[in-house]
Order: C-alpha cells, then structure tokens, then sequence
C-alpha cells in the first residue's frame, strides 16, 4: 500500500512550490511534434527569458517552466498545462483566459492537459490552486504571445508595432487596413520565446471571453457517450486485470491456492511478494478468478468507531506536534473576564469520496518504457511512483489523465495504476485494472475523522475576547478564526489515524468550519444577540461581510423567525481565497425525529469570476456534495473491515435530498481570481446544524448530523434524514 | 461460453460470452460501447442504465444469457442522424453535468421516463430519477435539463 502524506498534501495545498520541472521534450523534439510555429514557454526564473530566439539548436526547455503555448499555421492554438480536467470546468475557464489575453475565438483554443510527456510538470490539480496560479501563468504567456504577433506583425508590414491591434486571432493596422491571421506569421516559422516575469495583462473589467458563461469544452461528447474516461480506454489486445484484496486493514497472508483460478480459461495468475492479481482475456473472468482463489488472513485487532474520538486524542502521531498555529493574548486570563462563555467538543466522522468513476488504469509496456492511463489528479506524482514501484527512470514513464470521472481530492495517488503495469509487465499484454465499488470504498483512503475542541468567550455586547480552538487529527486548514480576537490559541493535534486518509475536498475546512460555525452560533444564542449581527459585529473583512450580509439579504434573514418544525440557521468563512455564507431553512416533522433541509442560500466571492456558468455549477454542486457529509455519510468500519462498502449502505446524497438552492455570485472584478473548487463546500453543515438548533433548542456536535442510524456504541441519533 | 444475439443500437449483434456475463461488461468490454458507465456493478447509483426492451434498465443486474435476443439501445443509440435526441440536447443546454460520468445513465434514465409521461411534474422526475447517482451534485439542473427535454420533445411532435 502507498501511504498517503496528509501532512505534505495539507501543505503543499496552500503553500505550491516550483522549480521542479522535468520537461522532457526538448525544443527540437517539441517542434517535430507540434510541426512548427510558434512556440511559447512560461517561467517564472528571469534568466531564462534572454534565452530565446529562432536558433534552437536542441537544448532543453528550462526546467521550471510552468505552461507551454502553441499557435500553428492554422492559427489553432494548443495550451499545455500539467492540470487537469476532473469536473471542475477548468479546460473550459483557462481557455477563456488565454484567448482573452492572446485575442482569439474561444474555439481556436485546444487544451492539453496532465499529459506528462506533453505537459510541463505540475505538481497536482488540488488545492483550489489552478485558477490563481496556472491562470495567471497562461495570461501573461498568452499575453506575451499576441505582443510577439504583432512585433512580428510590424516587420512584415515595415510599420511601427505601437500603432497595430490584435483581435479575433488577426494583428491589424487602423491605418492601412491591412491585417494578418496569427496562423500566417506562424506560417514556416520554429520560433520558441521562452518568457517571464510580469506583462500587462487585461484587466478583468475589460474581459470579453473571460467572464463570460462559455459553455463546457466539448460537452457534447458528455451527453453522446463518446468522450473517453480513464476506463473506457482501450489497447490493442489488452487484457483485464483484478487484484486479490486482504480480509483486512494490516492483513498478513496466512495461506493461498490459486489453483481453481489458474483451471479457468485464459487466466494467469501472478504473484509478487504480498500481491497477488489475475489476468484474463476479460473483465468478467478476471473477477470470477479473482474470486476462486482462496486465502486466509490473519488481521489484527483494530480499532472500530467505537471510542474512536478519544482513541484520536489519546495517540498523537509522534514527532507531528509542531506546537500550536497561532497565539495571541492570554486565553485563560480573557476567558475569566468574559460574560459569556461556550466550551464544546465537536467530532467529524471518516467520509469516502465515492467519485462515480472509481480507481481506473490501463498499463502498456514497450521494452522498458511505460505508458499508463489513468484518473488521477497528480499524474506526475503517479508517474513518480510508477518509476520508483519498477526502478525506471521518470523519462521511461508516461502518465495520461483522460478526463475523468471526478475524483474531490479522492485520486491523488497511483495504486491502480502500478497494478495494472504489474500485471502487464507480468502478462506481456497492456492491461486495463478498474476497481469495484466496494474496493474504491475500502482500499483508496478516507477524509480524515476528528475531534475539536473549542473554547471561547465574549462580552455582553458581542464582542469575541478569547478563542481556543484545538484540532486532533482532521487537519490545518482554515483553522484560524476569520473573526476578530484579541486572545487565541488555535492548535492543531496530529494523530495516528486507524484508517487510511488524505485529501479531500476542502481538506479540513469543513470539518474546522463546522466546529467554529456551530461554536459562534451557540455564543451568539447565549450572549442573547441575532447570530448574523453577532458574526458582522466580529468581522473585520469586509469581504467576508460583504458575503454574510449577501446571504442574509437573499435568504431574507431577517424576517424569519424559526418555529419547532422550521429552523434557519446561517454559518460562513473564508479559505483559499474563497469567501462563502450558507444560509440553511430545515423542516423537522410533526414527531421532532426526521430533519429535511428546505432551502439553501449560499453567497459566494473569489475575486473576478472566470466564468460565471461553470462556478455557479461548482457551488450549487458543493453544496449538494455537502449534504452527504452533513447529513449521513459516514464510515462504519471495525477490526480493520470497511463496514458499509455499498452504495446500498453508504448513503450519499440524491434527487430527493435536494432543496432548493440559491447561489449568490459577487463578481469582485477588481480582484484576482481564486479558485472555487472546495470552499463552496464548508458552510452547509454548520448551517443546518445551526439551523436544526434554531428549531429545535438541540445542539448537534457531530458529522453527520442525522445519521440513519446509531454507530457500534454510540446513543441513538436525535434526528434522522 | 455461449453465442447470444443481441439488437444494440438498431443492430443486430452476435456475442461470444459466459451467460452469467453482464449486459454492461458486454456492451462496454465486448462491443466497445463504453458511454454505458460502471459506477457500482449493484444497481445502486443508475451510471450503466440503457433501454432494454424500452426500459430503463440497470445493465450491470442483467445476465447476458437472459437478454439475448432483446432489444438494447444505449447512449450512443439516442443520436438520429447526427441530431441530438431532445434529451440529449437539453442536458447539453442546461449544462447538466460537472465530471459527466454519470450522465450516460442520466440521459437514459430520462429517456425513458419522457416516453412515459411527457409532461413529467418535477416530483414524478425526482422519483423516477431517484436512483442516479450524481457525486458533482448536479442534481438541480438534471431536473431542469428534463423539464428542458419535455418541452423540446413536445415541440418536436407537433412539427
């Protein structure tokens, strides 16, 4: 099993280092590929950019350049970036950017995505880090594109490049009327400009493709059928592969027998130390050999939801307690002069991703080069771990991300994709291995479970004076309070977890939103002051305020008065530079047990937005996603065995879950973009939680709120949905 | 191992399979018709739906050796001459999808319900669509994509 870092994925998302690139092509191979033109490179080191011109004499790119950008003699443009597609619409929205800036159609744009011996390299489509760092890059390289068209413009005209325009993919002279095509000053050309550093870039106000409701790139292929997932692809005599799984979490082989899996046709049994998997001429008799052969386990004792919390807080991961994130004040001394004071302990259950399209490879080998196409959102991290899992040079691997079916922080990590190289190496035949649903639910890995622990205090008249807030185990992010406080101590408790974790959507966000939204609530209702002018009072960002009073407007806060069958409740925040307010209606029925969420209004800002459709569907679609984990999601587990492996016993949300829902776009055209991907996801559970308190006077401290049932231990749920 | 007629598409096809073999990992694995999507392989989240006989059917529950000689019409079926079917057109309209992994079965799904009830309230469409899946949580411009489709359909019929 390859061990998820949650510790370097919690970093790294905010904080995305460069300068590791290995592009491989070098200038001469990449024009013998792309048949000339125009070539431009992206790098964020100055020196680099002297070093450019019509000589290449097969010298490699620089190794930290970031995007790569093509124009053809057709004028057809092709951006390669290491990023990828994964539901998030971003083929869609950094398109729009470079032909914003390089003034083309939109369709002359063809992106090139997570392709690692096309793509410079990227670190990893995570950490809503693609619309503010890959965008910018493209913008300032396309934007140093269409200068360079229209100098070169000038020559061919003999006239000064100060007086010609670029627009519609065309440098033109308002003098003479005379104009041409991009495509024909890349016509015979082998031009590489390698660029860096700042360029004018249009301004958001001035966009006309940017911000602009694009639809999504090539979604017709989406409703026909015809675009091609990581599991759809298909090799010349390719065969299926399974992979026999453990009885457990830690397992130990105690004894196997292949044999009746080795009578059946066509079927190839390998072995490798603790792994053992089939291959077969198709996918149905690589599960039933899989299936035939019998081995015994031996797994150890484990723990199991039961006592998890305390277990969390008992076993902090050794040499991981990096003190705490932030202090100010003295919390002990503010607490003792506060009026009003709430001290509580949240917990948030392990959840799945359960991306639709679950774990999916198909692995080539030609002599010892290894090509694997496969959904994940850090191919050339798979890459990596593909050369180190069979001793190859990085160059000897080639990692291809189709599109694919989703992923939320769920397909960081390669393991089906060196399964099927295994197997294909073993076999002599390209290989295609797709996990089952039961195995996506067992053997990726989990949003982390956690336990907080807050205590906090205020005055009469609302104002915060201290905060402590402490964090075991579901992680850092956005763990500091947005809200003014003179005292805090906010920690976060690194612990060894008994399940397999990492990232996940909005990592930890969610789960620090939760504990401080529902905490703010419980000391707005105790200080005796409305929630929302309770939260605006402690607000000193007026972006943050700005999204609050949003949501409240629209929602019509403040003329909704909660009764025992309906609650409202609002909660909100700010992280990755996303700011979002949730405000939740829920309906209780007659009998107080069965809780339904009604209404959602949420009020988004991330700067100037790229395309307003496709954020609208990102956050309309967190918001949905949110339910689950709000709600029911939760991973039952015991003795190292995933309990509810099934989709039948693993609720996830559905039509029927659905309110109605209100997104409130703030088009912040004076600001940088951020990206969208997660944040949208943080305010719904504390809202509902808020709002289900609202109505009914009881507090829920745990994720998810209304579970169907009780788990292994604990009391029986106040609410179900 | 058995040989197995199947109508796929508007064709007839003659399939070499076990008869326990899925109709999903046979339109998928055997006739390179992968629009169909595995999500569960239970019947539990609706990505491999297509028509069987007219219904919308959970492909990975159907045993080839009992669908042979059926009628089967998948995703890559509802296309007329390059013209999209109103349902399709109407997803592509509302922008119905985030990942689209599940939009085969989406798309299916509706199909089938629209030939049922033309004017479908959106408490018969969440009902019928119940057991799709969507983990982007498009779910609100599904509903909108079908009532869309409704509309395209019936100005379709009175052309």
């Amino acid at each position: 099993m390859i061990p998820v870092d949650r510790h370097t994925l919690e970093v790294s998302s905010q904080d995305e280092p460069r300068g590791l690139s290995s592009a491989k092509l070098d200038r001469r191979d990449f024009m013998k590929v792309l048949g000339g033109g125009l070539l431009i490179c992206f790098t964020p080191t100055l020196a680099w950019a002297q070093e450019s011109g019509r000589a290449f004499g097969g010298q490699q790119l620089p190794k930290d350049v970031g995007a790569w950008l093509h124009i053809a003699a057709d004028g057809q443009v092709t951006v390669f970036t290491g990023k990828v597609e994964v539901g998030q619409n971003i083929r869609t929205s950094l398109a729009q950017l470079v032909a914003e800036e390089l003034r083309v159609p939109f369709d002359a744009i063809t992106m090139t995505m997570g392709d690692t011996d096309l793509t410079p390299w990227d670190m990893g489509t995570f950490g809503s880090r693609t619309t503010p760092t890959m965008g910018p890059q493209l913008r300032t390289m396309a934007a140093a594109a269409r200068q360079m068209l229209i100098d070169m413009a000038a020559q061919r005209l003999k006239v000064d490049a100060q007086g010609l325009t670029a627009a519609d993919g065309r440098v033109t002279d308002p003098q003479s009327k005379r104009s041409i095509a991009y495509g024909e000053l890349a016509r015979g050309e082998k031009l590489v400009k390698v660029i860096a550093g700042e360029q004018a870039l249009t301004q958001a106000a001035d966009w006309k493709i940017a911000g602009t409701p694009v639809p999504k790139a090539e979604g017709r292929d989406f409703v026909t059928g015809k675009h091609k997932y990581p599991s759809d692809i298909t090799r010349p005599e390719m065969l299926f592969g399974a992979v026999l799984r453990p009885d457990g979490f830690n397992a130990t082989l105690a004894s196997i027998d292949t044999s009746a899996a080795e009578k059946l046709p066509g079927v190839k049994v390998v072995r490798d130390g603790d792994f053992t998997g089939v291959v077969a001429p198709d996918a149905f008799v690589a599960q039933r050999a899989v299936a035939a052969i019998q081995s015994k386990w031996t797994v150890p004792e484990q723990p199991s939801n039961q006592g998890l919390f305390e277990y969390l807080k008992a076993n902090p991961e050794t040499g991981r307690d990096d003190g705490p994130q932030h202090v100010a004040g003295s919390v002990t001394e503010a607490l003792a002069g506060a009026d009003v004071k709430v001290e509580e302990r949240y917990t948030i259950a392990y959840i799945a991703h359960a991306p639709l399209e679950p774990r999916a490879s198909v692995a080539e080998w030609n002599g010892d080069k290894l090509t694997v196409w496969t959904g994940t959102q850090r191919p050339f991290g798979v890459r990596d771990e593909l050369a180190q899992a069979f001793h190859l040079s990085a160059n000897q691997v080639r990692v291809i991300q189709p599109d694919m079916g989703s992923g939320y922080g769920g397909k960081h990590t390669g393991e089906a994709a060196i399964e099927a190289a295994r197997l294909a190496k073993a076999a002599g035949k390209p290989v295609k291995v797709v996990w089952t649903r039961s195995e996506e639910f067992t053997w990726a890995y989990f949003r982390p479970a956690g336990l907080i622990e807050i205590k906090a205090g205020a005055r009469r008249d609302g104002t915060l004076v201290a905060w402590e807030h402490h964090n075991y185990n579901s992680g850092p992010a956005a763990i500091n309070t947005p809200y003014n406080v003179a005292n805090q101590l906010i920690q976060y408790h690194a612990a060894k977890s008994p399940l397999r974790q990492g990232s996940y959507r909005g990592l930890a966000s969610t789960a620090n939103h939760f504990a401080r939204e529902c905490h703010m609530d419980a000391l707005a209702h105790a200080a005796g002051i409305d929630p929302l002018e309770f939260r605006l009072k402690n607000i000193a960002d007026p972006r943050l305020q700005a999204v609050f009073q949003a949501a409240a407007d629209k929602f019509g806060w403040s003329h909704l008065k909660s009764k025992p069958e309906r609650g409202f409740g609002i909660a909100g925040g700010v992280d990755k530079g996303g700011y979002v307010a949730t405000c939740a209606e829920v309906e209780i029925d007659a009998g107080g047990k069965h809780v339904r969420i009604r209404r959602v209004v949420q009020a988004w800002e991330c700067g100037a937005i790229v395309n307003p459709d496709g954020l609208r569907n990102q956050i309309s679609g967190a918001i949905v996603q949110g339910i689950g984990g709000a709600l029911f999601e939760r991973i039952l587990f015991a003795n190292g065995r995933i309990l509810n492996p099934h989709f039948a016993q693993y609720r996830v949300p559905r039509f029927s879950d659905t309110p109605q829902i209100e997104v409130v776009l703030i088009d912040r055209k004076d600001l940088p973009s951020a990206g969208a991907g997660e944040t949208g996801l943080v305010g719904l559970a504390p809202a509902v939680g808020n709002a289900i308190f609202a109505a009914s006077g009881i507090r829920l401290r745990s994720m998810p709120l209304a579970p169907q049932s009780a788990a292994p231990g604990e009391p029986d749920p106040a609410f179900r949905s | 191992m058995g040989d197995f007629v199947l109508n796929v598409n508007g064709s007839d096809v003659r399939v070499n399979a076990s008869p326990e073999e899925t109709l999903l990992s046979v339109l998928r694995n055997r006739l390179y018709l992968t629009g169909t999507k595995y999500g569960c392989g239970e019947g539990q989240c609706g990505a491999c739906t297509v028509l069987l006989n007219g219904n919308a059917t959970r492909s990975c529950l159907v045993a080839i050796g009992s669908a042979a000689k059926s009628k089967v019409v998948t995703v890559e079926g509802l296309e007329q001459n390059g013209n999209l079917s109103p349902v399709q057109q109407a997803f592509l309209d509302q922008g119905a999808f985030q990942c689209g992994y599940c939009t085969s079965g989406m798309v299916v799904q509706a199909t089938s319900l629209l030939r049922e009830k033309n004017d479908p309230s959106e408490e018969q469409i969440v009902q019928a669509m119940e057991g799709n899946i969507c983990r982007c949580g498009t779910y609100p411009r599904i509903v909108e994509a079908v009532k869309l489709a409704a509309r395209l359909q019936s100005k379709g019929a009175s052309r």
